[in-house]
Formats: C-alpha cells, structure tokens, sequence
C-alpha cells in the first residue's frame, strides 16, 4: 500500500499556520521520489530515477532504484531533483545577525570591509592598549550556540533551494566559530550538522577602538594571538606533567577558543591580499578558507598552487548607482567589473576548490542569478552546482553527510520543475533530514510590492 | 657543419638573451667618476663599464649617444606603495611591519620608476614614538609584493619625535573629544617621548634576557617554559644585537641630542636621522657618533619644530662629515620622488657641492646608509644592473628620464609608455561601453501606474 503525500490539504493548511512554523508535511519515515531527473553532484545526471530516503537519510539511488513496500511516493515525473544547496559563508539561522547590513567584500587593496552586526553598536565600545586586551575577539563564540529554528530567513534560503548554511558569527576582527547547519528542523540543537566549521576573521575593526586601528595593526594582533595560543598550549601540556615547576597558566577563553580552531576563514578580494592572507595563515600553521573574493579570476595560479579553497563573492562589483557621470576610473576598476563574474569559470578551469555564498546579497536566488551570469560567461553548469553544492561541503570537511545525491548522506535535496538556474524554473519542495518544506508563497517585486500573500499554485496545478 | 653553426647560433643567442651594453654615452659612476662610455650588463649585474668594453655577439645594444647614464636613484625615506602607513593607537607599534602592506599594483611605484627610483625606503609613518617596522623594495613595477623586496638588506624599524608624536596624547592637540580623555594615547609632551623610548628598550633589554636565562636553563637541563615570544619586543631586541637599523624622525637639535643619549645608552648604532632639518646645529655630534642623516634641499616651515632651517642643511652636515642623503617623503602621489635628481642639484646652488657629491646623495650615501651599497649605488662591476638613462644631465631640470633597468631589466621606457596611451584609453573606453550596454539592458522597465 503506497500513499501520496497530500500536498494539496498541506499547502491548503499552510494559510492558517503563523509563518514562523515550518510549513511542513507529515514526516514519512520511508519515502521514495521517483521517476525524477535527479543530479547527483558528485555521479553525473540520472534522466529518470529514484531517491529513497529513509529516517531523513539517503539510502537509495539510482534509475534502477527500487522502491521499499510502505514507502511514501513524491511522483517525480516532470521534476529534477538536486542535492540541497548550501551557502558557505552565512549568518542564516543567528536571527540576531537577521538586522544586521550584509557584509558585501569589495574594495581594493585593503581586507573586505564589513558592516557592523546587530547588538555590537550597543556594547560600549573598550578602549584597547594591545594585544592583550584581546580587541574585537570573541573565539569563544559558536554560531551553533546561537542558531536558530525561528530565524525568519530560513524560509526564504529554503524557498531558493538552500538547505545548508555554514553560518558564522561575524562581529569584530574574530567573530567566532561558525557551524555547519541544516536550514530546518524541529529543534535549535538539531539544525546542527558540524559545530566547528572555523573561525571567522575579518580585517575591519569593529567593537574597539585603539589598538589595533590599521591593517597592519590588525595582522600583527592576529599573528600575537597565534603565537599566545601556541605558548598557552605548551604552558598547559607543561604544567599538567610538571605542576611543580611549572607555573599553572592562567586561563583565557580567546586563546582557548584560537585553539579550538579548526581551520581559519581570512578575507582576501584581490590577489594582493591573497597574497597576505595565505603568507598569514601559514605563520598561523591553520589550514585556511578565504573569504570574499572578487578578483577570482586572476588569483588562480597561486590559489592552486597553495592548495587554497575560497568563498566567492557572487555580489559581483558594478559601477556604483548615480554615480558622478564625470567620473574617471581606472583600467584596473573597469576590468574588475568587467571580469569578475569570469571568476568561477577561472578556478573551475584551474581546479581550484571553490564554493559561494549570501554575503552581500539581498536574497537567497540572488546567488542563483549570480552564477547564472556567470553561466553565460562560459562557467559550466555542473562547476556552478558543485559549488553550491558538493565543493561547499568538501571545503567544510562534511563532504561525507552533505553536497550530493548519495547513499548514506543526509536527505538535504531540492526539487524543481526544470533546470535550477533557469529563472522561470520554481523550486517546488526541499528535503531536509527528509523533512519535507515547501517554499513560502512569492510576495510580488518590485516598487510597492508589500507582504501580501498572493496565491501560488499547487504543484498538481504545475504539471 | 650546419648542426654546428646552429648550435653555436644558440649558444650565442643564449649568451646575448642576458646581455645587454649600453654604449657610448655620459656615464656618471657617482664613485669613480664621470666619463664617456658605455655599461656591459650581464644576467642582471653590471659586467664591466669603461670607455671601452667588450661587446659579446648577440648582445642587445642600448644606444646612450648623448645621453647621460647614472645608477638608479635610491630614495631613503617614503611611504608609497603601502596600504596603511601608521598604527598610531599606541605609541609602541613596533610590532606592525609595513612590508605586510606593500601594495605592487600601487601606480606610485610606476611613477617613481619613471623619475628614475630604482630603489624605495617605505617607512611607517611618524604618528608614535616607535613605530613600525619599514621596507626596503626595488621599483620592479609588475611583480608581486614578494618580488618587490629587496632581498638580502637589513631590516630596519622607524622611531619618531617630536610634535606628530605627542600630539595624540595632549587634549589641546587633534583629535580630542568630549569624554574621550580616557582614550589618550601617553605622552603629551617631548620628555614623555624620551621616557617612551627608553621604557621601550628597557623592556626589550629584559625580554632579552628572559631569553638567556631560559637558555641557559635549558641549557642546565632544566624544565623551563619558554618565554612568551613578544612581536612588539622582538625588533627591539635585534637593534640591541645590532640587527636592524633606525630610521628616527625628528627636527629639532634638542631632540636629535636626546635621542643620541638614549643611543649611547643602550649602545645603539645603525641609525639614520630623517628630515632632522636642524642637524646643521648638531651635525659634528651626528658625525661623532657614525650616524647618519636624510633631510629635504629646501623644504620646510610646514609646522612650528620645522622652521629653524635652511638650505644649507645638507651641505653643512656633509661637509662636517655626516653621511647625508636627500630623501622625497612622499605618501600620496610620488611626487617629490619623479624628480629627486633635481633635489640633488638644489645643494649644488646652496652650499656648492660637486656633481659627484650631489648625485651621491640620491645614491651612493642613501644606499650606504641602508647598508645596501655592496649591491646599489654607483655603476660599478658586479654591482646590480640598476641603470637610468636620461636625456640630458640628471641635475638639469630639463633632464627626462629616457629608460631604467633594474637587476639589468628594462623596467621603464619613456617611448613605450607614450605609444601605449591610447591602446590604454580605447580599452577603457570599450570597457565602459560595454559596461553601459549592459546597465542599459538591465535596467528595470519603467512601468506606468495601472
């Protein structure tokens, strides 16, 4: 005996269900979508096959596939189904960071400036003498403490197709620990699929004032911190073998919290602050993820050679609104602009491992467009799914739950009616722990387009 | 007999690829005089230079007929290049180093290339008593940061005095605000900068031997943790062992003797006076002591500690014995560095130096100041090929600086530069169309009330 889900009654329930609940359907332990076109990422393409999901796990897939007695049946025909996509440099889920301006990277030169976040403004800013006073620090912050199911934009990521986040805290120079997380889920606690994704760090000060007040400042604070942490953790090893003669090290949450750190996240937009930030982190002696990349298309060579993952900025730099028509700008700032959605195509053609994020963008299928952009411009479309996808995970060091369309990875899938980064195309469901979700109802765009709920199709409407 | 003549051809060619001679044109050796001749440049040194040379088949030749040559200038004191210059929220920063800021695509470096600077002192700016840690670069415009560094020179650290450094910390100075008095930065005032300086190499004394000690116990057997490494302190303790120089701004002689004292103190050597526009007053103790100074040929009055000096301050010290250099200072656009060999000729006018002592001071005496003169300086054999050729005499004012080489690299050439121009401009130009096309398509449609 096979049901169909009731999509229909769900979504006719959905209206009356206050939004910060999850739309979600009756949680089918066992649940097969078959007779979909399903991307695997990491497989190639299945034109007509079936995912089985069982206890929110992969654990069948394939055109031959079968589908186990009392399975739940999404009839796939008509949809493609994809991996969940993933931000990889996010707050979503921190509501706290919902307020705050977007932290776009850009400029030159200098790191990626980065807005102030919510509840910083409010803490009085310290006046800092030195490294030891710690200056805009919080290593001992994770995001997985801070996650949340009630965060607002949850629902407009999923409604994209994003599932995953790797979500940071990001005030002042180190905000903290960033979590890998599921874009859902019944509790706080388990939206968590990796708690220790890095730390974050960023080159604007932010929290202080005084030391250290220039970029220079900012790396010697950040190589200070580093030679602490290594001198603490030898003080401690020390200590607990020899108490006697060993001074017992006083405790300090920001180099326990530098210890803790499994890799760093660095901003670096052109390839001169690539240059420093990776010089950086191998003093550090941490593996390194960089963040906020503009300039991707000329960093190639060296990223690949430095064996170097990064975070693109898909906020790609345009000339700014209004500007002063009279404006002379220089070759080097016409080519960034010009060249800058090449950028994935670039790495993608080096092998440099690289994925995208929401930084700095308005909303969740701005990304999507993004890379569609890039699309044109020569990237091919499974390099621009794996970096939503698979290579966010590899980066991530969860590449054995997250990223593809496998068995025994976590049912983190989203459904469409067509090719993801065609924009008439419309996400249908999202699979999350095999929870299924469904994107919330569009609010019309554009100039006086409020909240008012307009009515959407069902999806038997669609087909 | 063909495979032959090939081989030989290539072994030729292979030979002239690192050869280069400049021929026949006014050399200025700034050290063994002036003549007419010509420079064999090979693989990035200069080979030999006379009136005669040997000119090796396949050699690329630079005709210099009527040009005059000079060894690339050096420029002792500037902040171009560099993506922040001052940590001025303590007055011990001597844990920043600039060379983490150099920024190789700054078009500043280009323009001091085509004034004829092949080499660049970048210091940290004058904002605290010791400030951060400089760098040395060759004008290599191209290359990345790392291939900008001069290699092999001796680091050195910046120290400062005077108005810019207790300003910070005197309310009746810039910056102070309502409520901000807590946020001061100490000192206020010139004897709290002596005592900054002193502190800061008492400590650094002390870390020192810290280090000795858990040495020595180490050294015993004993189990020590080791001494915590302190980036602030660490450049302070390789000026006492002698291993970094002292670039120390500063104006008045007061001062310049203060800081002498604490010098003497700690038995510090290696350092260079910058602007120090009153070491006229002070030049025999500057002398005495081996030091050095790099000031301005005539520019001054631009704050109150800057006004007790005159044009003569370069000839004075020289002539007293003091190893004197003319540097540009520039921080914003390359300015005063496009035409230092103009600076040079200023002390020709006030204090009636030689050529050869002029051109020295954009040199030869930087170089030797930076403790790079084994490698820069003059032409001379099997220094670095760092050649500029101008037009007419360098201590003209209508001298144009025609091509420079660096490590026996053609890095500038003026020709060049203005046949590129409106390649550049129709680049730009297309590149701003196409940008507008593309803004012009995604323009939202303008939609007209219903």
């Amino acid at each position: 005996m096979r049901h169909i889900i009731p999509v229909l009654a769900v979504w006719a329930c959905s209206g009356l269900v206050p939004l910060q609940t999850p739309l979600r359907a009756e949680v089918p332990p066992l649940l097969a979508i078959q007779d979909a076109r399903i991307v695997t990422v990491s497989g190639g393409v299945i034109e007509k096959g079936t995912v089985v999901i069982r206890n929110g796990i992969i654990v069948d897939v394939g055109a031959g596939a079968s589908v186990p007695k009392g399975a739940w049946i999404v009839d796939g025909k008509g949809l493609t189904v994809y991996p969940g996509l993933i931000d990889a440099l996010s707050t979503w889920g921190i509501p706290e960071a919902a307020a705050a301006v977007p932290t776009a990277a850009g400029g030159r030169g200098g790191g990626a400036p980065a807005a102030p976040q919510a509840g910083q403004a409010q803490t009085p800013q310290t006046r800092s003498w030195g490294p030891a006073d710690r200056p805009g620090t919080s290593s001992w912050v994770k995001a997985a403490d801070q996650v949340k199911t009630t965060d607002r934009r949850l629902e407009q990521a999923r409604g994209a197709g994003f599932t995953s986040a790797v979500t940071f805290p990001k005030s002042g120079l180190i905000g903290g620990h960033g979590a890998v997380i599921n874009l859902g889920g019944e509790s706080n606690g388990q939206m968590i699929v990796d708690p220790s994704a890095g730390l974050f760090m960023n080159t604007t000060p932010g929290g202080y004032t005084g030391y250290p007040s220039s970029l220079m400042g900012i790396y010697a604070y950040f190589r200070q911190l580093w030679i602490d942490a290594e001198h603490y953790r030898l003080a401690k090893e020390m200590y607990a073998k020899d108490p006697v003669n060993i001074p017992r090290p006083e405790y300090d949450r920001a180099l326990e919290g530098v210890l803790e750190s499994r890799r760093v996240l660095l901003p670096a937009s052109n390839p001169i602050t690539m240059e420093r930030m990776v010089k950086l982190a191998g003093d550090m002696k941490s593996p390194v993820v960089l963040w906020g990349v503009v300039e991707g298309y000329r960093m190639a060579d060296r990223l690949k050679q430095s064996g170097t993952p990064v975070i693109l900025n898909v906020k790609w730099p345009t000339r700014e609104r209004d500007a002063d028509p009279e404006r002379v700008e220089s070759l080097r700032t016409l080519e960034v602009r010009d060249k800058a959605p090449t950028s994935p195509a670039v790495l993608a053609a080096a092998g440099v491992k690289f994925a995208v994020s929401s930084d700095g963008i308005d909303t969740p299928r701005d990304v999507i467009r993004a890379l569609k952009k890039s699309i044109d411009l020569g990237l091919k479309k499974e390099d621009a799914l794996r970096a939503l996808t698979l290579s966010a995970a590899e980066i991530y060091g969860v590449a054995a739950k997250l990223g593809s369309i496998d068995r025994g990875k976590i049912a983190n899938l989203v459904v469409t009616n067509g090719d993801l980064f065609d924009d008439r195309t419309k996400v249908q469901m999202v699979f999350i722990d095999g929870v299924k979700y469904l994107p919330p109802p569009e609010t019309p765009q554009g100039p006086g387009g409020g909240a008012a709920a307009r009515p959407t199709e069902s999806i038997e409407e669609e087909q | 007999m063909r495979i032959l003549t090939l081989t030989l051809m290539t072994a030729s060619w292979l030979c002239a690829q690192n050869t280069i001679v400049i021929q026949n044109g006014t050399i200025h050796t700034v050290t063994k005089g002036t003549f007419q001749g010509s420079i064999v440049i090979r693989d990035g040194k200069i080979a030999e230079v006379a009136e005669k040379v040997m000119t090796p088949p396949g050699a690329r030749i630079v005709d210099a007929t009527g040009k005059h040559v000079m060894p690339g200038i050096i420029d002792a004191h500037t902040h171009i290049a560099l993506d922040s210059i001052n940590e001025g929220s303590v007055s011990v920063s001597s844990m920043v180093n600039v060379a983490e800021m150099l920024n190789p695509e700054q078009i500043n470096i280009y323009r001091a290339l085509a004034g004829g600077v092949t080499t660049a002192n970048s210091l940290h700016g004058s904002a605290n008593s010791i400030g951060g840690q400089n760098v040395l670069f060759k004008t290599r415009w191209g290359q990345n940061a790392e291939g900008l560094i001069f290699k092999g020179a001796k680091p050195s650290l910046k120290i400062a005095l005077g108005e810019n450094v207790k300003r910070s910390g005197n309310p009746q100075g810039g910056g102070f605000q309502q409520g901000a008095q807590q946020n001061l930065r100490y000192p206020g005032t010139r004897m709290g900068v002596e005592d900054v300086i002193r502190d800061a190499f008492t400590r650094a004394s002390e870390y020192q031997k810290e280090w000795k000690e858990y040495d020595a116990k180490k050294a015993r057997g004993e189990n020590a943790l080791p001494p915590k490494r302190d980036l602030q302190l660490d450049p302070l303790v390789e000026i006492l062992e002698g291993r970094r120089l002292i670039h120390a701004h500063c104006y008045r002689s007061d001062e310049i003797l203060m800081l002498m004292r604490i010098f003497d103190e700690f038995n510090i050597k290696g350092v260079t006076y910058q602007h120090v526009l009153e070491g006229y007053k002070v030049a025999k103790e500057i002398a005495a002591r081996g030091d050095g100074a790099s000031t301005f040929s005539d520019w001054w009055s631009y704050k109150v500690e800057a006004w007790d000096a005159i044009p003569y301050n370069a000839a004075i010290m020289h002539k007293k014995g003091v190893l004197v250099s003319l540097n540009s200072d520039d921080a914003g656009g390359a300015e005063l560095m496009r035409r230092l060999n103009t600076e040079a000729a200023k002390v020709m006018k006030y204090g009636g130096l030689t050529e050869d002592e002029a051109l020295a001071m954009i040199t030869i005496n930087p170089a030797k100041q930076m403790q790079i003169d084994k490698w820069v300086g003059s032409i001379e054999a099997g220094k670095d090929a760092d050649i500029v050729i101008y037009d007419k005499n360098p201590l003209s004012m209508y001298a144009k600086v025609e091509k420079v080489f660096i490590d026996g690299k053609e890095y500038f050439d003026r020709d060049n530069d203005i046949t590129e121009r409106p390649r550049k401009e129709a680049e730009k130009k297309g590149l701003t169309e196409k940008e507008r096309e593309i803004e012009k398509k995604s323009a939202p449609q303008t939609r007209r009330p219903s």
